[in-house]
């Protein structure tokens, strides 16, 4: 076991401590979730009373709520009373002193990426100091961002700069009782970005939250809220292409994205949470719920994500497909290997008429893993004219891992158009022996034909980070051939 | 027999034609050229009647009456044909029947009493001479499996059997070898009549070694840039389309 | 209300046990009734009945319909014979046995083609169906009900050339008598190499409220080959629920035609398994819906071992108010390498009030396979239709034409031009101006 799981083992199964003990002076809170804890994390970040009864009244429709089962995943229950809520930002002391520290693993792969050296420190959780200027590239950025209007912060300062705009869209498009893990992410969220485009503004620049250092660490209840208002654009990067250091099993995000008439929002993750170790020991639950709210006529939303890490992956980014013609798009790429297990896809609501959906879905399985592609889409009675494809295809590598299909297509209207394809299959023998028969070995010809595979989705992304999820992608399936 | 005035045209927001004027009597063959994107197959889709054409300006009038006030039937009973560039497969509707409902349909507009089975396949046999088709097709269902080469054949089979008074081909050369542009080319000049006449669409002027038109037309954004007897397709198939744009620019 | 239908079952099981088939184990009726007292009847937070409410029929109080009196009404069964095809033809009304209506039971000899009362081979069926698991409310409900139905055993090496056609015709002519039900069972067992065709329709007389539940188990011997079809065109007021499990063993091969025509509320599922090498299935499937029908259909086909296949394709037209529902299922388990699977569906709606929901799904756990599925839900090309405008037809005739072609497309390749006649017959009639597009239906 390594150092980094052996960490994640003892905090998961610390031992309950009953009792609770308000001790202003920790940083951590004892493990256990109550209202007294909620009450405690809001009056940490000094939030407004509105805020703290949404945490509660979620809180509330938590503990009524079932965790959900019916997930093509296996993993021994979750006690959510053996987690600890609450841990304010660590402090750079807290982590490694220096690489010699971190996981050589971990390092292997930063190398392959090729990562400079001061980036592989920040994302090891290396305290990072003066020698990467971290603090002057976000200046810049900010500035030119404040030039355009567009406000990009942390989820706790946009609570407390932007009250108003913060309290007009949280919660409108996963309500707080939406699912039991969003629901557990509005009781006890720690904080996440904001971001905010005013109308008639292309932002300037790609969003991401690399750029923003202090949200990386943000932990295990990410919110993130993105408000693009009349005719605006904005594309956001989510995540990281190596693989994080972090100590938390269970993560349960909360994205939440609003488009209103005519704007764009194009948001990309490339999600490569520590996946356990070749005998599954160890990894993230990665319980991820994000939607998008296509509110406005003739606005787009489109998710785009490469997904290779994490023990198991739970998320559907989805579309609200409201406006007249607004379209919705989804682009993945799910590889599993070893025992990995992804159950991850979308929702497609059509409500306003002339909508239009593209569904791209790409399961790479290996290993002992599993892979499933899970699938709503929803034309409603009044969605005139709507359309979708949907086009989910699956590859196999090796005989002890499974890939699985389960689209829900519901359509209530007779001028809807909806077309589902899906195929799985292992490589094609002849695709790899013309490849071989033209000299390229073996490992390469798979990553080829795989890369390939996937090219439909990575052509979505911004240029680096699709040179990056395909380097991943390489690194992921390593040793799956033969 | 057709006259086009002034015709624009577009689809979605995009102006295709932009002003085209053409007029065909009958007995005439029309070859219409133009580079990819020029307007080619949108002039023949409105002819016949296709949506999602949205015609902003101008008329067409065949035989005196508006064009654009007959449904795309109606225009097929009053004889005007169109040869798909990519004819549709339809499973499970048969070829033969199918063929049989649309000659019954255009002779109950001419006022002329349904062939029975009998006469129809009299009419059919001799028609499939023409082109060479195999029998085997007629019982398929509509294009179904069919080969480029034998969805063309078909178009043209089918025109035999309709006996249109204005047929349009488009790109009727499109994807066939020589052999078949060959039969193709037969079936059409043995349908050159006096009370008939032809437009051909086409990016090539290949077809045109074969089908002999007595005007030719040069198609170049949405407009007819340039019109001239058979040397004109001779002499463009020479000098390229920039030649003729270029000179189009410069008058 | 789940408890309130399984009490009035068990008091209905009580007042008939005494009537009902010897042949059948009670031991076997008892497991089933206690499956039910376990489980209850299915809700739509069960998966797999999402999208089908069975409250109407948990609702009514169906009662063990009555075994038809010396007075015969023939009318309704003369229409769903096939007159011109020479076959076997055994008759039951509201699931009993009419010997009188049934004609030409002489099969060659060691094969057996019978009502279940009728036969006393225990061995036989025990041999064959002794140890199915019950696993569903309904069929919980049939096997603790089961009275009557038909067994087909065809010994190694044997074909049977003219087709089994089993009508089971339900309902009341009068109205005032409590509504009724049946549980009929099929028994259809293949041996090695033998071959056979089956027909399955399920009738009744029109405008009666009525529930089937009818079971249908089939064993294919190595080699084996069955053409097998089951046609429900139950009264629009009728309640159907309809089981079909097929066990496939190495190198047989069974031909599935499904049609879906009637009921109020119908549902049915095909359980198929191919056990050893070589199996292979096709299905294909039809449902036509219109007014407020309901009609759900779930297959699931498990590739247990490697070098199977399997075909399906479904295909759905509903009109008016009228919802349908397609489940598909394939799992590939891990043994089963070098497995072809593929399936399709297509759903035409054609009308404002109509809805579908269907629901693909792929489960695969080996990785030398070829798997694929698509499902499409739409209306009438505008290409085709163009294309046939344009071809001088009208529209309303252009319409028709192309909405019979698409259900055609499931049943043009029967092998019996009658079946396929009829069948056509019966598509026709339930579709949209199909007067219209006689002459392409010839």
């Amino acid at each position: 076991m390594t150092d980094e799981t052996a960490k994640v083992e003892e905090l998961v199964h610390k031992e309950y401590e009953h009792g609770f003990v308000t001790d202003i002076d920790t940083d951590t809170v004892a493990p256990g979730l109550n209202e007294d804890v909620i009450a405690l994390i809001s009056a940490k970040k000094e939030e407004p009373e509105w805020l703290l009864e949404w945490r509660l009244d979620a809180f509330r429709h938590w503990t009524r709520m079932a965790e959900p089962a019916w997930a093509h995943v296996h993993y021994p229950p979750i006690d959510f009373q053996a987690i600890s809520y609450y841990s304010a930002p660590k402090a750079k002391t807290d982590g490694p002193k220096s690489l010699d520290e971190v996981d050589p693993k971990l390092l292997e792969t930063y190398e392959k990426l090729g990562i400079p050296l001061h980036e592989q420190k920040m994302l090891a959780g290396v305290a990072v100091d003066a020698v990467f200027d971290s603090v002057s590239v976000a200046t810049t950025f900010k500035e030119k961002l404040a030039d355009a209007g567009v406000i990009f912060c942390s989820f706790s300062e946009a609570v407390q700069n932007h009250p108003y705009l913060v309290r007009a869209y949280l919660g409108s498009v996963v309500p707080a009782s939406d699912n039991y893990y969003a629901a557990l992410n509005s009781a006890v969220f720690t904080d996440g970005s904001f971001c905010f485009i005013p109308k008639n503004t292309r932002c300037p620049m790609e969003l991401s939250t690399y750029f923003r250092i202090n949200a990386a660490n943000t932990g295990q209840f990410e919110r993130t809220l993105i408000v693009a208002e009349e005719s605006s654009y904005v594309s956001y990067l989510e995540g990281c292409t190596a693989p994080m250091r972090d100590e938390n099993q269970l993560h349960a995000a909360v994205v939440e994205l609003v488009a209103l008439d005519n704007a764009e929002i194009k948001y990309s993750t490339v999600q490569n949470w520590y996946p356990g170790d070749e005998n599954g020991v160890g990894g993230i639950y990665n319980f991820v719920t994000k939607r998008g709210d296509c509110r406005g006529s003739g606005s787009r939303i489109s998710w785009t994500q490469v997904e290779t890490g994490s023990a198991i992956t739970w998320k559907y980014p989805s579309c609200i497909l409201r406006g007249d013609n607004s379209s919705g798009e989804f682009y993945s790429v799910a590889v599993t290997n070893n025992y990995q297990q992804a159950d991850t896809g979308t929702k497609m609501i059509h409500l306003g008429r002339n909508t239009r959906s593209t569904i791209i879905s790409k399961g790479i399985s290996a290993g002992k893993a599993q892979n499933a592609y899970r699938g709503l889409v929803k034309i409603s009675k009044n969605a005139d004219n709507a359309r979708n494809y949907t086009q989910c295809d699956s590859l196999l590598m090796g005989d002890t891992c499974g890939a699985h299909t389960f689209p829900y297509i519901e359509t209530g209207n007779a001028g809807a158009i909806v077309e589902h394809e899906a195929t799985t299959s292992k490589i094609s023998d002849d695709q790899l022996f013309y490849c071989r028969q033209r000299g390229i070995d073996e490992e390469d010809a798979v990553n080829m034909i795989v890369n390939g595979f996937c090219k439909d989705v990575f052509k979505e992304l911004p240029m680096e980070f699709a040179v990056e999820a395909q380097k991943l992608l390489n690194i992921t399936l390593e040793g799956a051939v033969g | 027999m057709l006259t086009i005035k002034d015709l624009q045209v577009r689809i979605e927001n995009k102006q295709i034609l932009k002003g085209l004027d053409l007029a065909v009597n009958a007995g005439e063959v029309h070859a219409i050229m133009g580079p990819n994107g020029s307007g080619k197959s949108t002039l023949a889709s409105v002819l016949a009647g296709r949506d999602g054409y949205d015609v902003t300006a101008g008329a067409v009038e065949y035989d005196g009456r508006d064009l654009f006030e007959l449904s795309p039937e109606d225009r097929a009973r009053q004889g005007i044909f169109l040869a798909f560039q990519y004819p549709v497969e339809i499973p499970g509707v048969n070829n033969i029947y199918l063929l049989k409902a649309a000659l019954n349909a255009i002779r109950a507009h001419q006022g002329q009493p349904p062939l029975d089975a009998v006469e129809f396949l009299q009419v059919v046999r001799q028609k499939m001479q023409l082109v060479n088709m195999d029998e085997s097709l007629l019982n398929r269902s509509v294009n179904e499996g069919f080969s480029g080469g034998e969805k063309k054949r078909n178009e043209i089979f089918q025109m035999a059997v309709l006996e249109p008074r204005l047929a349009i081909l488009d790109e009727t050369d499109s994807g066939l070898d020589i052999d078949a542009l060959k039969t193709v080319a037969e079936g059409v000049n043995t349908l050159r009549n006096e009370s008939r006449a032809i437009v051909l669409v086409t990016h090539y002027q290949r077809l045109l070694n074969y089908i002999v038109p007595d005007y030719v037309h040069v198609l170049s954004d949405g407009k007819i840039i340039r019109s001239g007897d058979r040397s004109l397709a001779v002499e463009l198939e020479e000098k390229g389309y920039d030649w003729v744009r270029q000179g189009a620019k410069a008058a | 209300m789940s408890e309130a239908a399984v009490s009035h079952y068990l008091a209905e099981y009580d007042r008939f046990r005494d009537v009902l088939a010897a042949s059948w184990p009670a031991q076997r009726r008892a497991d089933a009734l206690e499956y039910l007292k376990t489980h209850g009847f299915p809700t739509r937070r069960a998966e797999q009945w999402k999208y089908t409410d069975v409250s109407p029929i948990t609702r009514r109080k169906f009662t063990l319909g009555k075994s038809p009196g010396a007075h015969i009404d023939d009318a309704p069964v003369e229409k769903l014979r096939f007159s011109r095809l020479n076959c076997h033809e055994l008759v039951f009304m509201n699931g009993s046995f009419c010997a009188e209506l049934s004609r030409n039971l002489r099969l060659p000899s060691g094969a057996t083609v019978c009502a279940l009362q009728s036969n006393g081979n225990a061995e036989l069926l025990e041999r064959y169906f002794g140890n199915e698991e019950i696993g569903h409310a309904f069929t919980a409900l049939n096997t603790a009900f089961l009275n009557d139905g038909v067994l087909v055993h065809v010994p190694d090496g044997m074909e049977i050339p003219a087709p089994i056609h089993i009508i089971y015709l339900g309902g009341r002519e009068d109205e005032t008598q409590p509504s009724s039900m049946s549980h009929p069972r099929n028994l259809i067992a293949l041996g090695r190499q033998a071959s056979a065709s089956i027909i399955e329709t399920y009738a009744g007389i029109p405008g009666s409220e009525y529930f089937t539940n009818s079971h249908t188990s089939i064993q294919a011997q190595a080699g084996a080959r069955l053409d097998y079809y089951k046609v429900q065109q139950e009264s629009r007021r009728a309640y159907h629920i309809g089981r079909t499990r097929i066990s496939q063993q190495a190198d047989s091969r069974v031909d599935c035609h499904a049609l879906s025509l009637g009921g109020k509320l119908a549902r049915w599922d095909i359980d198929a398994e191919l056990v050893e090498p070589g199996a292979e299935i096709n299905l294909n499937g039809l449902y036509l819906t219109s007014d407020r029908q309901h009609v759900d259909n779930h297959t699931l086909v498990e590739h247990k071992q490697p070098h199977t296949t399997s075909n399906e394709h479904y295909r759905g037209i509903m009109n008016g108010r009228s919802r349908a529902v397609f489940n598909g299922k394939v799992i590939v388990h891990e043994q089963a390498q070098k497995t072809e699977a593929h399936q399709s569906n297509a759903n035409l709606l054609l009308s404002a009030d109509a809805e579908v929901d269907t629901k693909p799904e792929l489960e695969i756990y080996a990785d030398d396979v070829k798997c694929s599925h698509g499902a499409t839900v739409g209306r009438l090309d505008e290409n085709m239709l163009f294309y046939l405008r344009s071809r001088a037809l009208d529209e309303d005739t252009a319409r028709s034409l192309l909405t019979y072609a698409f259900a055609d497309e499931v049943i043009r390749d029967i092998r019996f031009p009658e079946i396929r006649e009829r069948l056509e017959h019966s598509i026709a009639g339930e579709l949209p101006d199909t007067d219209l597009i006689k002459e392409f239906m010839q």
